[in-house]
């Protein structure tokens, strides 16, 4: 029973979070927190050689995280492979019981650690959408039937923030498209913004049957907000900052903004992507507190 | 044209390393107008040879040389002991069907350049052998974007700039002013063929 994707089909209020794959083969760490997190989370997103660094894969971890009874959302960029490995992937996660899959571009190489790396994208996140959408049909792109298809709960990202935002929204049609069902998109910190995007989206979401989950991200510091402000599009918030600044407890109050946003976002979003970069033992505190019950 | 830059001298040495009577090869195309490859370039490099203690046997700058006709026409009758090339690849390999001495290129050729003004280029054409700006404003997606996207912008574009450097314009964002919306922005493009256009003449490599 994969929860997750029930929420996607049927409605309900989604709850993801995400960790990040160890540099190294040893996931109990990882494990443990995803132990930890079962009770409150619908699914947990596995990053893919995130920031183009070279991690524990997003599959391996998927699976041995679906083991633990951890709905995993795998998440796959079209950063490394080309279009025989992206699908012979695909079909490896399938075999793996692996369903639910996001599709990202992948972060470029020249912003990891191998800057020298020959950055692939054969395919690009629309033409995997669509790949991955022929297979689920029992073809592969180059029309070849499949024995056995794969069944697959598609997701794509899309940046609320990113200006224009024209072409944020002719990415989110064209994602649909192609068969994508839900959305995580960028950390949240002004809930207005996030409502004048859903505006401006929905004549293009309106008739279909897709879920965006807003991300949130946990503030844990001033010097966090710092930095965070300090990356390209991130728009958190004067009276924001001015609170974690101000507050004795810096950690409690990031907690408190994290699950206010979250009370906020519950009335309008199909659900929320937490991002707690590292934090993650605080999130069944932040859910607590946003009145979100543990399943 | 063919943008190139010189190779480091300690480099060009070691190649040179065991060989002697060095003829050195210049470029009146591209090499000329990228200031790599022109009778300056040439002198130079032969000065500084000779410094290192090289015998220079002698020079010349062809028209072009990446043309077999042209390479055969002028290097025919020059004995060497070894040809030190100021062109691109395609110049070293027509100078390689017309002699049996060794060759050594001098420039690393980088890209196919837009010229602004002499050290000012911009890489716009990858030769991709598929054109596809009749739908774009002109503005490739191939080149100018850093992930070569071509159904539109990846989630790491911010006002307008491109994730892989903060300096460069996103290529979709240049696309979407330009074409105001019109064009192929909508259309769903099938993933690109990395095999090239055969029959051109009787061009022989058909993959990239």
């Amino acid at each position: 029973m994969n929860i997750f994707r029930d929420k996607i089909i049927n409605g309900g209020f989604s709850v993801t979070a995400e960790l990040f794959p160890p540099k190294g083969n040893d996931a109990s760490a990882l494990l443990k927190k995803a132990d930890f997190l079962k009770p409150f989370v619908d699914a947990i997103n596995v990053t893919d050689n995130q920031r183009a660094s070279m991690r524990l894969g997003s599959m391996a971890v998927s699976r041995l995280i679906k083991e633990m009874g951890v709905e995993p959302i795998m998440q796959m960029t079209c950063r490394d492979r080309n279009r025989i490995a992206l699908q012979s992937d695909l079909l490896s996660a399938s075999a793996l019981g692996i369903e639910n899959v996001l599709i990202l571009s992948g972060d470029h190489p020249l912003n990891g650690e191998y800057k020298d790396a020959k950055p692939v994208y054969d395919l690009d996140t629309v033409q995997l959408l669509t790949a991955a959408g022929m297979l689920i049909k029992g073809t592969d792109l180059a029309g070849k039937n499949l024995s056995g298809t794969p069944s697959f709960c598609l997701g794509a990202v899309v940046n609320p923030t990113a200006n224009p935002v024209e072409l944020q929204i002719m990415m989110l049609e064209k994602k649909i498209n192609a068969g994508a069902v839900f959305f995580q998109t960028q950390p949240i910190f002004d809930v207005s913004q996030y409502e004048d995007f859903l505006g401006k989206v929905r004549p293009v979401t309106g008739a279909q049957k897709v879920r965006i989950l807003p991300g949130v991200a946990l503030l844990k510091s001033a010097k966090f907000v710092k930095f965070l402000l300090g990356l390209p599009g991130v728009n958190i918030p004067q009276a924001t900052v001015d609170r974690i600044e101000r507050a004795p407890d810096q950690l409690a109050e990031g907690i408190k903004i994290c699950a206010e946003t979250i009370s906020r976002l519950r009335g309008i979003a199909d659900g929320v992507h937490i991002m707690a970069i590292g934090m993650e033992e605080h999130i069944p505190e932040i859910l607590r507190q946003a009145g979100i019950k543990s399943k | 044209m063919i943008i190139t830059v010189q190779k480091p001298l300690p480099e060009i040495l070691d190649s040179l390393k065991d060989y002697d009577n060095v003829f050195i090869v210049g470029c009146a195309a591209c090499a000329t107008k990228c200031q790599t490859g022109g009778e300056e370039a040439v002198k130079k490099i032969s000065e500084e040879l000779k410094k290192a203690g090289k015998k220079v046997s002698g020079s010349a700058v062809l028209d072009t040389p990446c043309d077999i006709r042209v390479a055969k026409r002028d290097l025919k009758n020059v004995s060497a002991g070894v040809f030190l090339i100021l062109g691109c690849g395609a110049g070293v390999q027509s100078v390689e069907k017309v002699t049996s001495a060794p060759l050594v290129p001098a420039l690393d050729p980088v890209f196919t350049g837009t010229v602004e003004r002499i050290g000012i280029y911009h890489e716009y054409c990858a030769l991709c052998g598929s054109c596809m700006l009749a739908g774009t404003g002109g503005i490739c997606p191939i080149t100018r974007c850093a992930k070569s996207l071509i159904n539109g912008p990846c989630g790491g574009a911010v006002n307008g700039k491109c994730e892989a450097d903060p300096d460069s314009d996103c290529a979709w964002a240049l696309i979407l002013e330009k074409t105001k919306g019109k064009g192929i922005l909508k259309d769903y493009m099938p993933p690109r063929s990395f095999i090239k256009p055969k029959n051109i003449g009787r061009h022989k490599k058909t993959t990239l």
